[in-house]
């Protein structure tokens, strides 16, 4: 009797599980993206043929979530076309994608074809076709503000697409809130300081973002500190972080004072 | 002084001209009625006309203000023959409420001196001269004060001045009057210029009733898009700008022209293009009681280099691309699908060149990018403002990088700090004084990364009345 129950039990999930994932669950192709706890959280890595969205914290953590994305969109396009569709008004409101920014970050600007659309309708509609190119590595959406056209049907409709294709959604928010869709995973990210092992009359060094990954449709949650290898085109644990710093708060206002008073 | 510029017939009976002033008309004739001349108006009915001619030959020359030149060798026997093209085109433009003279000559000076006497001449090869020689010189269209030398010198008509020995016409009255006798006589000919160039390919397709449905449309293009494509697989060639033009019963026409990157050798790629391109138009197209010609022309062919593509993808991919370029371009105008060029300068707004995508893509593939140097940060912002924004910047030295700085209403202290990186302003193409820059990267209490600098070093601002100079601040990227 018990051993039915299990049984049943058992059959249930596994059938529950084959239409959460079209029946494909290990069927995603996936790219790791170099740092171990989130590929392990990820199952592998980042899934190929999906939506993935990434929110900035706030307008002004824009510029940490480009890099971000551009970090993203470096690994699941492996050296293919790039495509990135930007809204004119992000454009005023968060700076123009520097060429030589995005070659500093060890992506290569060659492979990077720039679409400037007019409005968020323009710029979805043009997703919708770039991602059914199966050419194109990666298709980049950048929308500032909440738009009312990113809904889930919007979200359904370059979901499938990207699925026909196999090339991969990123969506990059800036200043809007999350909203429903049918992303693989949803990423919010803010910078993060500078390690303080370096001197502190030097900058900074690699990139650093504290990504917290809020959806993940195949696994749990989670929230690092990565940094960007530009020399690698790889994510990673930041170098002087000995202790994982997954349970660390946001904001370490101890850690700041110490560096300014070294700095002074 | 207003003067006559147009009247009409009843007005010529009464004996008024073109250059009377107006005073004198009045005054010969107190009923007369007069407008404005709207030059502009008058342009744009011509222009009309011209474009409504397009769909009897290819070749429509303005011959401002009033005339159109029609070339039409090699099209008479579509319509008919000479007379009944002639007639045909007066006709509907008779019907219409325009004057209009008509005359079919073997040159296009020849026809016009025509015009400009009777209307509905036809004239055969080799007849020119005898047909023009009786006919008034003002008709030739010459200059005022050539007509009136000529007029002076006792020669009244065409046949009179063609008479005369030809350097003595020339001497007095110059080559360029002399070459245009020549043409009338039908002794030379030039070419017209046409409004637009000649297109590589052309096909068409007339009805006898109407379209006006998009499906009957939408059908036609694919058919005209295939006729066009098996035109140019004769020849080698791929179509690199396409027009399509619907010609409306009421004599408007529309146009509607796709670029391409690479040159397009296959009708559903045609036809897809300009499903995007009359999905997305702003004004969509309107067939009003309906086409009866649409025409699919290729203005510009390039020939097609036939690659390998089964087994290179890289090929593949490369045409998939440009393919896709083209469809959005299609859509959104090519202008918003661009690649990025690196620019021989260190000015970092200028450093990149943003070009159309479809002209420039294999350009940006081979372009040479400063390579990064290994194991350093990021020394170039990720996102530039193309306008760098003025900020408030406290320094502890006067001299020295920012302590705290203001940028949008929000307060960022520094935490850390590197430059200064001194980009000095290219003297040689300086518009203006322009400073040189001082570029310090930052990084504030919250871990965002900026890029500011300084415009000026502290020596080149100016001094203001015993006061320390105060250099500007501006934010001009951020990093990731």
């Amino acid at each position: 009797m018990r051993m039915s129950a299990a049984r049943n039990f058992a059959a249930l999930r596994s059938s529950i599980e084959r239409i959460e994932t079209h029946g494909a669950a290990c069927g995603l192709r996936k790219v790791p993206l170099g740092h171990a706890e989130a590929d392990a959280h990820l199952q592998g890595g980042l899934a190929l043929g999906v939506m993935h969205e990434v929110f900035a914290e706030a307008g002004r953590q824009g510029a940490a979530a480009t890099g971000f994305i551009a970090g993203l969109a470096g690994r699941v396009a492996a050296r293919r076309p790039l495509v990135w569709i930007r809204q004119d008004f992000a454009e005023v409101e968060a700076g123009a994608i520097s060429m030589h920014g995005f070659s500093e970050l060890g992506l290569d600007p060659r492979l990077l074809v720039t679409v400037r659309a007019a409005d968020v309708d323009q710029a979805l509609r043009t997703t919708a076709d770039a991602l059914a190119c199966d050419a194109v590595g990666a298709v980049v959406l950048e929308v500032w503000g909440e738009a009312k056209q990113l809904d889930l049907v919007a979200s359904r409709k370059l979901t499938l697409a990207a699925q026909a294709s196999g090339a991969t959604g990123l969506v990059l928010r800036m200043a809007a809130e999350p909203r429903a869709s049918t992303a693989e995973t949803r990423w919010i990210v803010r910078a993060a300081h500078s390690p303080p092992g370096s001197k502190p009359w030097t900058a900074w060094g690699s990139p650093q973002f504290e990504a917290q990954l809020v959806r993940n449709r195949h696994g749990p949650t989670g929230r690092w500190i990565m940094e960007w290898k530009c020399d690698e085109c790889l994510f990673g644990k930041p170098a002087a972080y000995s202790q994982p710093v997954a349970a660390a708060p946001a904001y370490r206002p101890h850690q700041t004072a110490i560096i300014q008073r070294r700095a002074s | 002084m207003l003067r006559i510029s147009a009247l009409d017939d009843a007005a010529a009976d009464v004996g008024l001209a073109v250059g009377l002033p107006l005073a004198n008309a009045r005054a010969i004739c107190p009923e007369v009625q007069v407008y404005d001349a709207d030059e502009t108006a008058d342009a744009d009915a011509l222009n009309a006309i011209a474009c409504w001619c397009d769909r009897f030959t290819p070749l429509v020359a303005l011959d401002l203000p009033h005339g159109l030149f029609l070339d039409i060798a090699g099209c008479a026997h579509l319509f008919g023959g000479e007379a009944a093209m002639m007639n045909l085109v007066s006709g509907i433009l008779t019907a219409q409420g325009f004057m209009v003279s008509a005359a079919v000559a073997g040159t296009a000076v020849c026809a016009r001196t025509l015009t400009r006497h009777v209307h509905g001449r036809i004239v055969r090869d080799g007849e020119e001269a005898e047909a023009v020689r009786p006919l008034p010189i003002s008709a030739l269209g010459a200059d005022v004060a050539v007509v009136t030398g000529l007029r002076r010198a006792g020669l009244k008509t065409i046949g009179d001045v063609a008479d005369r020995a030809g350097h003595e016409i020339t001497a007095r009255f110059g080559a360029r009057f002399t070459a245009m006798l020549e043409q009338a006589l039908g002794k030379s000919d030039a070419p017209i210029s046409p409004r637009k160039p000649l297109p590589d390919y052309i096909v068409e397709k007339r009805f006898a009733e109407p379209v006006a449905t998009e499906t009957v449309i939408s059908a036609t293009l694919s058919g005209l898009a295939g006729m066009l494509v098996a035109a140019m697989g004769k020849q080698g060639k791929g179509a690199r700008r396409l027009e399509a033009r619907f010609f409306r019963t009421d004599g408007a026409v529309r146009t509607i022209s796709v670029d391409t990157g690479q040159p397009v050798t296959k009708a559903e790629v045609i036809d897809r293009l300009f499903r995007e391109r009359l999905e997305a138009l702003n004004d969509p197209l309107d067939p009003g009681f309906g086409f009866d010609l649409i025409r699919l022309d290729a203005s510009r062919t390039e020939i097609v280099v036939q690659e390998q593509r089964d087994l290179d993808t890289h090929v593949h991919d490369r045409d998939e691309i440009s393919a896709l370029i083209d469809r959005i371009a299609a859509r959104i105008g090519g202008k918003r699908v661009v690649v990025h060029l690196p620019q021989d300068t260190h000015i970092p707004e200028r450093a990149v060149w943003a070009g159309p995508a479809q002209h420039h893509l294999i350009e940006a593939a081979q372009a040479a990018w400063p390579a990064r140097v290994e194991g350093e940060p990021p020394l170039r912002p990720l996102r530039l403002f193309e306008r760098p924004e003025q900020i408030k910047v406290i320094a502890e030295v006067p001299d020295g990088p920012p302590a705290r700085f203001v940028w949008r209403r929000a307060t960022h202290a520094v935490v850390r700090v590197e430059g200064p990186e001194r980009v000095a302003m290219e003297w040689w193409r300086a518009q203006g004084e322009m400073l040189t820059r001082d570029y310090f990267r930052v990084e504030d209490e919250e871990g965002l990364r900026f890029w500011l600098y300084r415009d000026g070093l502290f020596d080149e601002v100016e001094q203001k009345e015993g006061k320390p100079p105060s250099p500007n601040w501006f934010m001009h990227g951020l990093f990731a």
